[in-house]
């Protein structure tokens, strides 16, 4: 076929294509607006529905929890809208959810304890203060803690004489004696929480390296004890401690049941503790094992300096998670009969004069849990970000 | 230094007995450090034994599982199996494990049902959707469970009475005496159209292997869907109206005080499986978006590049590469769901925990009971761990 058989307008376009519309601006804030939540017909549709959902459902919540709501008063003021929360008791029985059945009259001992322990908490959150000085100050730190919840009687000490000065004798004011049956209230749930990890961090350390120890009984117990305590509820652990123990001390001593609970959640946070630290074990390169024995270390100098900063470093995400969760599952001393933040409440709802606000109540109870739940798992994220940028993906 | 005398040390073995101390000797260390351990807990086994023994003669309680073969004397308020109050202990927590296992192979389903779903929203490219997934899975998994069945509870018993009861669908009814569902009637006859409609499963997955086969060989895809629909829908419909079977689902209706036909859900057990389902799915649903996350964007933009659909793409080259990290956490998760449903006993509900602890305050028999009680959830997970092992396997990508 000769070249010039082929016409030029079969080939070449004569009239030029008319333009495309332009895409949707995203420069205005309508263009913004609508190109996050309308872009597609499908996507337009789903944004349309959500706030279809969110109006129907926020609106009766809102007006519920704050425009028909009570907010002082007595019960009777509060049955009279009974289309409203009635925060009112909330308000009035504050002092007795928070601190359970502790006397009033000392009920600044366990608010300084909590104080002192969430400050303490939130100095060891701060990886400038991880020194060895931590542990000290901790350990002064439960001591102060327990003599603030427990008393201690007053003490007279002796007159004596010190580099020529007379030091006359003085007796320091005593701290009223409470039982641990009336320590209650969100003071225990912190302070079960507190002790229950800082207790179980190193039996769950011991624990880790027990289980990937050569000696081969050290091995299987540890390996069995792990494999029971996580396969069973928390609840039957707390079971097992408040009825066990009892049974296999001699006759006539007692335990704390306080002290029960308290070595029931050691005991189950130290075996997913331990399970934590030995995947952070097994993600040390074996030349850093190499490297100690080839310099000479003990095993015990090699793991306290070589490994476990680095294991444990490795792993801190993980152990915060766990601390949430344990948090959370203190909660549990409610079925042995302890009375935490989630039992003060329960308490306070059976209270006569206030009868049939066991929402308002539990509502309150998850809005504190939330808040301490969700601190912690943002300080995680924090806390990941500092020690170890390069693995945020 | 290869001689005969040393060429073990160049293994890490000593020769034992070796140059040196004999406490430096790393084999001694291990053995005496061992037999230390041995010899502490034999102690303390032995002490704690020995106390047990001494402080169950003196209150009066024989050692030994012979309690289980001991009337009962107490009620359980819902049983799977005929129970009453003469049927012996052994009975009792063979029916408190029989609603342990129910609630949480229920809870197991709808939850990894919800948490997939709600997964896949969270990834949605809708801010507004995705935002409020976000919200409900941090509220739900910062708030303690036992606080959330305790709120489904209290809410239960906060609506009004079977006269009053709420119809959010048509035939369940939610009122402060439970759920009401309809259930399908146990008639004998309903058997064959039940025997049909597996028969027509079989032949389905029998079919579809067969279209596989046919599409490996020649590379057309047959349709399923006609067959599916003739053999499991059509065929047993069909079958229900040749031996006039009677209509299979009994709808519930209000009749004086109560509801009458349909199945009756407890309000203990309507709070446990609605907070179990909805605190595991938000858990599911982190997994979920986690796993499909973890699959990179080539393999999506690769299938889009070969032509294949949304759909085809998501069932056949992002989840199985998606199972594969989401199966482990997902094992983790079931076992927390059937170790949570021990919560049962803080709401009333008579699962095994609630069963055991009766029978213990009963008896008096401790270390039984407690040994009963570990030795049984030990067992779940044990089998809930094997199950899912075997699951994790099969759906392992075979690499080179």
């Amino acid at each position: 076929m000769a070249a010039q058989d082929i016409a030029v307008e079969n080939v070449v376009l004569q009239t030029p294509i008319p333009a495309m519309r332009a895409p949707a601006s995203g420069v205005s804030v309508i263009g913004r607006i609508r190109q996050i939540f309308f872009p597609t017909l499908g996507n337009s549709i789903i944004t349309l529905l959500c706030l279809a959902a969110l109006f129907l459902g926020l609106r009766p919540l809102l007006g519920w929890a704050f425009i028909e709501a009570t907010w002082s008063g007595n019960g009777a003021a509060c049955q009279a809208h009974p289309g409203g929360a009635c925060w009112a008791f909330i308000a009035t029985k504050l002092r007795f959810i928070t601190f359970g059945f502790y006397p009033p009259e000392d009920q600044w001992r366990p608010a300084a304890m909590m104080g002192l322990c969430l400050g303490m908490i939130a100095v060891s959150a701060m990886p400038i203060f991880w020194r060895r000085g931590l542990l000290y100050a901790w350990g002064a730190v439960f001591v102060a803690m327990f003599v603030l919840m427990y008393g201690m009687p007053s003490i007279t000490t002796p007159a004596f004489r010190i580099l020529g000065f007379d030091v006359p004798a003085f007796t320091t004011p005593g701290l009223t004696i409470h039982g641990t049956r009336q320590w209650g209230g969100l003071p225990l749930t912190i302070m079960l929480s507190t002790i229950g990890l800082v207790g179980a961090f190193p039996v769950g350390i011991l624990l880790a390296l027990g289980r990937r120890s050569e000696l081969p009984i050290v091995r299987v117990l540890s390996v069995a004890y792990i494999e029971l305590i996580r396969g069973v509820p928390l609840v039957t652990v707390l079971f097992m401690s408040s009825i066990l123990f009892p049974l296999l001390l001699p006759e006539g001593a007692t335990v704390d049941k306080l002290l029960r609970a308290q070595v029931a959640l050691i005991m189950f946070a130290a075996a997913y503790i331990a399970e934590i630290v030995r995947g952070g074990l097994q993600a040390m390169p074996r030349g850093q094992f190499e490297a100690a024995k080839a310099l000479g270390l003990s095993y015990s100098l090699t793991m306290r300096k070589i490994i476990l900063p680095q294991a444990l470093k490795i792993v801190i995400p993980a152990l915060v998670n766990t601390a949430i969760g344990f948090f959370k599952d203190t909660t549990l001393v409610i079925i042995i009969g302890l009375f935490d933040f989630l039992n003060a409440i329960k308490a306070a709802l059976t209270d006569p004069g206030w009868l049939g606000f066991h929402i308002e109540g539990y509502v309150f109870a998850a809005a504190v849990y939330f808040c301490f739940c969700f601190t912690i798992s943002r300080y995680s994220l924090w806390l990941e970000k500092k020690l170890a940028p390069e693995r945020i993906r | 230094m290869t001689d005969a005398v040393h060429q073990d040390e160049d293994r890490g073995l000593r020769p034992f007995p070796a140059g040196g101390a004999i406490w430096n000797n790393p084999q001694v260390r291990g053995w005496v450090i061992q037999a230390l351990v041995l010899a502490i807990v034999a102690a303390a086994l032995g002490y704690f034994i020995h106390n047990a023994v001494v402080n169950m003669a003196r209150v009066g309680v024989t050692s030994g599982f012979d309690f289980l073969f001991r009337p009962a004397n107490f009620a359980i308020g819902e049983t799977m199996i005929p129970y009453n109050s003469a049927d012996t202990y052994g009975r009792a927590i063979l029916v408190g494990l029989i609603n342990t296992i129910k609630v949480a192979f229920i809870g197991c389903v709808l939850a990894t049902f919800l948490g997939t779903v709600l997964g896949v929203m969270r990834l949605s490219s809708n801010m507004l959707l995705s935002g409020l997934v976000q919200a409900y899975i941090e509220i739900i998994r910062n708030i303690p469970l036992l606080l959330q069945l305790f709120v489904w509870y209290s809410l239960i018993q906060l609506q009004p009475g079977p006269r009053a009861a709420l119809n959010p669908v048509a035939g369940v009814y939610l009122s402060n005496r439970g759920l009401v569902v309809p259930s399908i009637t146990g008639d004998t006859a309903q058997w064959i159209v039940v025997a049909v409609a597996a028969a027509g499963l079989v032949l389905t997955l029998l079919i579809g292997h067969l279209n596989k086969h046919h599409r490996e060989r020649t590379g057309v895809q047959r349709a399923l869907w006609p067959w599916a629909l003739v053999l499991v829908l059509a065929a047993p419909a069909a079958a229900a109206l040749i031996f006039q079977v009677p209509f299979m689902i009994e709808v519930p209706h209000l009749q004086g005080f109560n509801f009458r036909g349909g199945s009756t859900l407890s309000p203990e057990f309507t709070a446990l499986l609605f907070g179990l389902t909805l605190y595991s799915a938000a858990f599911i649903a982190e997994i979920v978006r986690g796993g499909i996350q973890s699959v990179s964007k080539g393999q999506r933009e690769a299938a889009r590049s070969l032509g294949l659909s949304p759909a085809r793409t998501m069932r056949l080259i992002i989840l199985p590469q998606a199972l594969r990290v989401i199966v482990p956490p997902l094992t983790s998760n079931y076992l927390g769901l059937t170790k949570n449903s021990s919560l049962a006993v803080a709401i009333g509900y008579p699962d095994l925990v609630n069963v055991v602890n009766t029978t213990m305050n009963q008896t008096g028999q401790a270390v039984e009971t407690v040994a009963i009680l570990m030795g049984t959830y030990l067992a779940l997970s044990l089998a809930i761990s094997a199950f899912m092992n075997w699951y994790n396997a099969r759906i392992a990508i075979r690499e080179r």
